[in-house]
């Protein structure tokens, strides 16, 4: 598909709208449907589409395998680590009350929480997403 | 921190397997490994000092207060499967560290570690949960870390034992997550306390009936009871050598006690032996498990595959302790959970030093190695025992309880048949000790004593075995603790 222009101009333009949608519906998550999961499936689908274009090289240049190993499991100290951080603030794990800045407004700190944590899964389902790809995408080139 | 030792029981290896994939050194990954799994431990026997007394610990994920929020809802019979995992977990992470550096791609080791303190995890987690969705999600964590733990074995039929275990578990796990939601739909709540008190509401009705069987199902092919346990032999044969330590000793034990967990305390004793005779299923199916499954082990050439078979003959005695459906029974299955966590851990282990000296466990091919490699051939030799069930070891004290149960309802040709039963395992473990200790070795040069490092965690297995074999008032007082705790229920 590297000759086809409108092709390659298309996935071009529709590139960075896709992953600006992956960030709305994460962001948006608790109002609307979506969260972390959907927004890290359309964020990867975005690499996906590049990678489809213009070759898995050149997407892997941007994106290397490793990073997205380290994404896979960066997701999941994020939600951990949003865990034990709430605990260190003297509330139960996840108990996100504790991430409110104004503690007469505890509350508040559900909408921190619930988005930090989604943040976490966005991460993860991101570099799996990928990863799966890379690896059914590579198959049959010579193991590098 | 105390409070929040329920819930650092399940995080800490959940953090630490991430971790793992950073370091991105074998080494590393390791030590990080060993250190989650230790202080796993730690907390494990904390929280069984804390509930031994008879007190429960309910610890409410995210301030959401139960039945709406997760609860998980530590008493003795959690703290004592938490114990065994934890047992389990910390020695083989030490045992793993040569082993696997001979059996696993060097560039996947990091990855090896971070999917076994994800499997520890996840059985942790369905230990320690009080919520029924919550177990679906911890089965699966441990699940899919296991088919990759499995998958990683250096026989290539490592990859379609490990796909066979796959489609198997996930009916399996699918089984039990229809299972849940048909009960869900009936009462309206995931938390076990609550379901407890609402089921009985709802007794008669065929939904219920319908998620009894689900669930029944499920938890028997995660537990690998007789006809459902096809995918456990070549999972555990093929799989690597702390990998097959790890699983046959903590895995099906899980799912056991999840099996008691549904069916003593949700749906309680009374709904599941009077209502449903699940002791008329299970005595059958238990007896068939044991019989069969001994034969087939007494025929067979890999010791890894004969041990494999072994288990399955095993699980049917923890089943049968169930289908007594006394108190003397229960204490037979809930110290046989743990009895044979000792031996099958240590049986393993061994299998694992002669793999990594001779690269075979075929019988052929351990003749003389009893010269060889006295150490580790010493140690399979008390862990058979152990697994016969002769006096002074573990094994001993969990027949005592089930012939003692069976005796308990007069039923001696029971009684009689786990006698008969304990002799076929000494046929097993015999072929095995007379082709090493009594035969020349043939292969060439290098069988040695295998490393220390892997001597230690299987002779500390060993010592156990022979520890709680002599002095078994305490694993005893436990497990019939835990017992009359799943006999009554939760809130009487």
């Amino acid at each position: 598909m590297r000759e086809e222009v409108i092709v390659r101009v298309g996935a071009k333009v529709l590139a960075p709208f896709i992953i600006t949608f992956a960030l709305y519906v994460h962001f948006h998550g608790d109002y609307s449907p979506g969260g972390g999961f959907q927004a890290g499936v359309i964020l990867g689908a975005a690499f996906a589409l590049l990678a489809l274009v213009y070759g898995l090289d050149e997407v892997q240049r941007v994106l290397p395998p490793w990073f997205v190993q380290a994404c896979a499991a960066m997701g999941v100290v994020i939600y951990a680590g949003v865990g034990v951080a709430t605990m260190l603030l003297g509330h139960n794990y996840l108990g996100y009350n504790a991430l409110a800045p104004d503690p007469s407004h505890a509350e508040h700190g559900q909408h921190y929480g619930i988005l930090l944590v989604e943040l976490g899964v966005l991460v993860t389902v991101f570099g799996v997403m990928v990863s799966v790809f890379y690896l059914f995408a590579g198959r049959g080139r010579k193991a590098q | 921190m105390s409070q929040h030792l329920p819930i650092l029981q399940v995080v800490v290896p959940l953090l630490a397997a991430p971790l793992c994939i950073f370091v991105r050194n074998g080494r590393a990954a390791w030590g990080l490994a060993v250190l989650a799994s230790w202080v796993s431990l730690g907390i494990a026997l904390a929280l069984l000092g804390q509930v031994g007394t008879g007190g429960v610990i309910s610890y409410a994920i995210g301030d959401w207060m139960p039945p709406i929020g997760i609860e998980y809802r530590v008493d003795i019979v959690n703290a004592w499967v938490l114990v065994i995992v934890a047992t389990i977990g910390a020695l083989v992470s030490p045992y793993a560290l040569v082993s696997v550096e001979r059996e696993i791609d060097a560039r996947r080791i990091p990855l090896f570690y971070s999917a076994y303190l994800l499997c520890i995890c996840g059985l942790l987690g369905i230990a320690i949960t009080g919520d029924v969705f919550n177990v679906f999600v911890f089965l699966e964590i441990s699940s899919l870390s296991a088919y990759a733990l499995i998958a990683l074995g250096r026989d290539r039929r490592a990859l379609t034992s490990a796909f066979r275990y796959l489609v198997m578990g996930s009916v399996g796990a699918t089984f039990i997550v229809i299972g849940i939601g048909l009960l869900y739909s009936m009462t309206g709540s995931l938390n076990m306390a609550d379901l407890a008190q609402l089921l009985p509401g709802v007794w008669e009705s065929r939904t219920v009936r319908v998620a009894y069987g689900f669930l029944a199902v499920g938890f028997c092919l995660k537990l690998a009871l007789f006809p459902l346990h096809l995918w456990l032999p070549n999972a555990y044969t093929y799989a690597p050598s702390p990998v097959t330590a790890f699983m046959a000793s903590t895995a099906t034990k899980v799912a056991v006690y999840m099996l008691l967990r549904f069916f003593l305390t949700v749906f309680g004793w009374h709904f599941s032996f009077e209502q449903m005779e699940l002791d008329r299923v299970l005595l059958p199916l238990a007896l068939v498990a044991i019989v069969s499954m001994s034969l087939v082990a007494i025929f067979q050439v890999n010791v890894k595959r004969l041990l494999a078979y072994s288990s399955v003959a095993q699980i049917g005695y923890m089943v049968l302790g169930l289908s007594f459906a006394t108190v003397t029974g229960l204490t037979a299955t809930l110290l046989h959970l743990f009895n044979h966590a000792l031996m099958k851990g240590a049986l393993f282990m061994a299998m694992g030093c002669v793999m990594y000296r001779i690269g075979s466990v075929q019988i052929g091919a351990m003749a003389g190695l009893g010269r060889r490699m006295p150490v580790t051939m010493a140690a399979f030799v008390v862990g058979g025992l152990s697994l016969v069930g002769v006096p002074l070891t573990v094994g001993f004290v969990s027949k005592w309880y089930l012939i003692l149960g069976a005796l308990e309802r007069g039923w001696w040709p029971v009684a009689v048949l786990i006698l008969l039963t304990s002799l076929m395992a000494l046929v097993y473990v015999w072929r095995v000790v007379e082709v090493a200790y009594f035969r020349e070795y043939q292969g060439e040069g290098d069988a040695r004593e295998a490393p220390w490092m892997l001597l230690w965690p299987t002779w500390a297995l060993v010592a156990l075995n022979l520890y709680f074999g002599i002095d078994a008032g305490r694993t005893a007082g436990i497990a019939r603790q835990a017992a009359e705790v799943l006999m009554a229920g939760i809130g009487q």
